[in-house]
């Protein structure tokens, strides 16, 4: 390697280690904190708290006993130390929790802050066409556009509020796909999430507007839990979106969330997430631990479809996955899973073939920078009576530099003749060459990259809905910045 | 417009180009042969500033600036553009929007606001009937899946576009069909203007009957060896380059 170049890149490898992180800032807003680590006393304040009733108490502490039997799992491409489960505060909330419908009165620091993360909950979001519930640490704190929405009789609102409001569907469908059982953080999650949201569209209601979440971690040293409950009646279609961002920190914070999604006969639902949590810094400081169970179940002719930009958080445990149990139901998972300086991420989705005629497609593509570590874990099983099914998965890995790595763990079982499973895999780095090309066609390197990349992630960003894809497209550039290699 | 000046420059331990000078002025057009593996787009690319060539010595001199302190897109910025012998695929990324990007990048340098879409739509359209370029191509993706032809032509509709002052085209004429090379020299004769210039950098005669040359060189190992009108062509073309090349050998023996 010339020196010249040697130069540039030690020149780049500045610029990465000194690009902030953009949304690092924390606020101060007076919370409602309790003490540190968990027991059955925690979660029985935790539900307290929330005047929740005793079904609920119950279901929180069978997920907590089971917890405590269950063992962290060692299973992916990763290594972190272990959070300490008796250091995290497990609920904090603002104390002043706004009335909903009236965000005109609510907290000047806390608008201050939704405003420096780019979030209107007021005029700016009604031209959008956006509804957006605010879920801050632990408590849902603002949810608009509720009462639109409930003239089409959809309900869109804070899971806690659901549990007082709509128990009938909590209790029937709160852990029906993603059961407390179903893994450590699963449990976890059950016996402590706090918030959320929830949501129901009845039958044959299409949702005129994107449903969007926004979940910001702010206290020190709490974990986030949050719980997101989304049920699609018959003939219904909705199209959702969260995206999370937290402050800076030198510790690591735990974020544990559960997502579960019901399409029922011919319903369509499009989960899009734009995650953005704290990465850590460029030696591997700070940084959020992201363990997440998303699971979705199609019933007969219903489509879930996943979208998911990937690029904040330390370490990122995420599998969003379809059970396809209707005939000719459908699932998608298109996925943009950056990484850069230290970040590790093990990500992917599975696909359960039940039904008939059932497809599947998985488009999932992965930029590594820095010394970090992307990993595509992915199953499609197509089971026995699962019969005239398919799948298409393409997994893409993008190198930049020479010290960053990718892996793609695909796990195929194919129980019938009948059915048919692609999968292509590819792994490329951005050349020199095409960084020249650029070049010489007056567009500098950082540009070029952000091209590059954007093309690259292209069949991934068409899926999001058209406001957030622009958003997605920035942030993977600021993701990136200078991390030429 | 362009004086390269004891030009010299390689790769880690290996010098490719040996001390080249060239001068080259607004309006001319000059042809540049030579075997297989002289140096031919090692010249191109340290023009247009490819980083992995280590310059030492000489200089560049394009309008009064030393090339060799500007950055690749600076020079294409300033109307540096090379039409690459070996055109790369950049996934993803239609040809409108490369253009599109490659032409707001600049303007953006010059302080001038992204063009209107308009008016890039009317120029795409005018140069895409120059080159007689079909509308679907536009939102292909850049050099993916293109045949070598047509990465050949999108080079040039590239050059159209950017209506650079030097333009130097690598190997152009390989790949293009009979018809695909007469349209193309017939594009790029007619970009020429009294302002710009054009190196031509070929092995055949063919694209010079088109595109006639003011001056031809004969670059050999790392160094122009000869140099004359455009009859050198036509001489080369019936001899080789074994007259030359053995002259230049014996006095370097
Ligand atoms: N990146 C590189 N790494 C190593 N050697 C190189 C590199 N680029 C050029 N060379 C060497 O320098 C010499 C000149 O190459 P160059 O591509 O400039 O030749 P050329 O005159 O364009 O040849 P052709 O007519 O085949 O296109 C060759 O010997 C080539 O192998
Ligand atoms: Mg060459």
């Amino acid at each position: 390697m010339s020196e010249k170049r040697q130069q540039s890149e030690d020149k780049l490898l500045e610029k990465v280690t000194t690009t902030e992180y953009k949304y690092g800032f924390t606020t101060n807003i007076e919370s409602d904190t309790i003490p540190k680590g968990l027991s059955e006393d925690v979660v029985r304040i935790i539900s307290a708290k929330k005047n929740e009733p005793e079904w609920m108490l119950e279901y929180r502490l069978k997920a907590y006993r089971a917890w405590l039997e269950m063992e962290e799992p060692n299973w992916a491409n990763i290594n972190y130390t272990k959070p300490n489960y008796q250091e995290i505060i497990y609920y904090s909330a603002p104390k002043q929790k706004p009335v909903l419908d009236s965000l005109d009165d609510l907290d000047p620091e806390m608008k201050a802050m939704f405003d420096k993360l780019g979030i209107s909950i007021g005029e700016q979001n009604k031209l959008a066409n956006v509804a957006v519930d605010i879920v801050m640490d632990s408590v849902s704190v603002a949810t608009s556009f509720k009462e639109k929405l409930g003239d089409l009789g959809i309900i869109f609102c804070p899971i806690s509020d659901a549990i007082q409001d709509h128990p009938e569907l909590v209790q029937k469908y709160l852990g029906s796909i993603v059961p407390a059982r179903d893994n450590f953080f699963s449990a976890l999650n059950a016996a402590v999430f706090s918030d959320g949201s929830f949501c129901y569209i009845p039958k044959g209601v299409k949702c005129p507007m994107e449903l969007s979440t926004y979940f910001r971690i702010n206290e020190a040293g709490t974990g986030q839990f949050e719980r997101t409950l989304l049920i699609a009646d018959e003939g219904s279609q909705v199209s959702y979106l969260e995206g999370c961002t937290a402050p800076m920190r030198d510790e690591n914070q735990l974020h544990a969330a559960v997502v579960e999604l019901i399409a029922m006969d011919d319903a369509n639902i499009k989960y899009s997430t734009v995650q953005n949590w704290y990465p850590g810094n460029a030696e591997g400081v700070g940084g959020v631990f992201n363990f997440v169970t998303k699971r979705g179940i199609c019933y007969k002719n219903a489509k879930i479809s996943w979208t998911q930009v990937e690029t904040g958080s330390a370490i990122t445990w995420k599998y969003p996955s379809c059970i396809l149990k209707g005939d000719n139901s459908i699932g998608e998972f298109f996925s943009v899973a950056v990484t850069n300086n230290m970040q590790q991420n093990d990500t992917g989705t599975k696909m359960i073939h039940l039904g008939k005629n059932t497809k599947s497609t998985i488009i999932a593509k992965g930029i590594s920078a820095g010394k970090s570590e992307g990993n595509y874990r992915g199953l499609v099983r197509i089971s026995k009576g699962a019969t005239n099914s398919r799948n298409f998965s393409q997994c893409d890995s993008l190198l930049m530099g020479d010290k960053c790595g990718a892996h793609t763990f695909p796990y195929i079982e194919v129980k019938n003749n009948s059915s048919k499973v692609e999968h292509e895999a590819t792994t490329s780095k951005i050349g020199e060459d095409q960084i020249f090309y650029c070049n010489q066609r007056g567009i500098g390197t950082e540009a070029a990259i952000a091209l590059i990349v954007n093309g690259y992630c292209k069949d991934v960003l068409n899926q999001l809905p058209m406001e957030f894809a622009v958003e997605a497209q920035k942030l993977l550039e600021i993701s990136l910045e200078g991390s030429v290699g | 417009m362009l004086k390269i000046n004891n030009l010299k420059a390689g790769i880690e331990d290996n010098q490719i180009l040996k001390g080249i000078n060239l001068e080259i002025k607004a309006g001319e057009v000059h042809a540049i042969m030579g075997p297989n593996g002289s140096g031919k787009s090692t010249l191109a690319s340290v023009i247009a500033g490819k980083e992995e060539y280590e310059v030492e010595g000489g200089e560049i001199d394009f309008e009064g600036q030393d090339l060799l302190d500007l950055t690749p897109e600076e020079r294409a910025h300033k109307g540096v553009f090379l039409s690459f012998q070996y055109p790369v695929e950049i996934p993803g990324i239609s040809v409108s929007n490369f253009i599109k990007t490659s032409i707001n990048e600049r303007r953006k340098a010059a302080g001038l606001e992204s063009m209107p879409a308009k008016n890039l739509l009317k120029m795409l359209k005018e140069k895409m009937e120059l080159l007689s370029i079909d509308k679907g191509y536009l939102s292909r993706n850049m050099n993916e899946g293109f045949s070598g032809g047509e990465k050949k032509r999108n080079e040039i509709f590239q050059m159209a576009m950017l209506e650079p002052k030097l333009a130097i085209l690598d190997e152009t004429d390989s790949g293009l069909d009979i018809d695909a090379l007469r349209i193309v020299a017939n594009g790029v004769n007619k970009l020429r203007t009294k302002d710009n210039a054009t190196v031509v950098i070929t092995h055949y005669q063919r694209l010079l009957d088109y595109i006639v040359p003011d001056f031809v060189h004969v670059l050999y190992k790392g160094r122009i060896v000869k140099s004359g009108g455009k009859e050198l062509a036509l001489e080369l073309e019936q001899k080789g380059y074994d007259w030359i090349t053995k002259e230049a050998d014996k006095q370097w023996a």
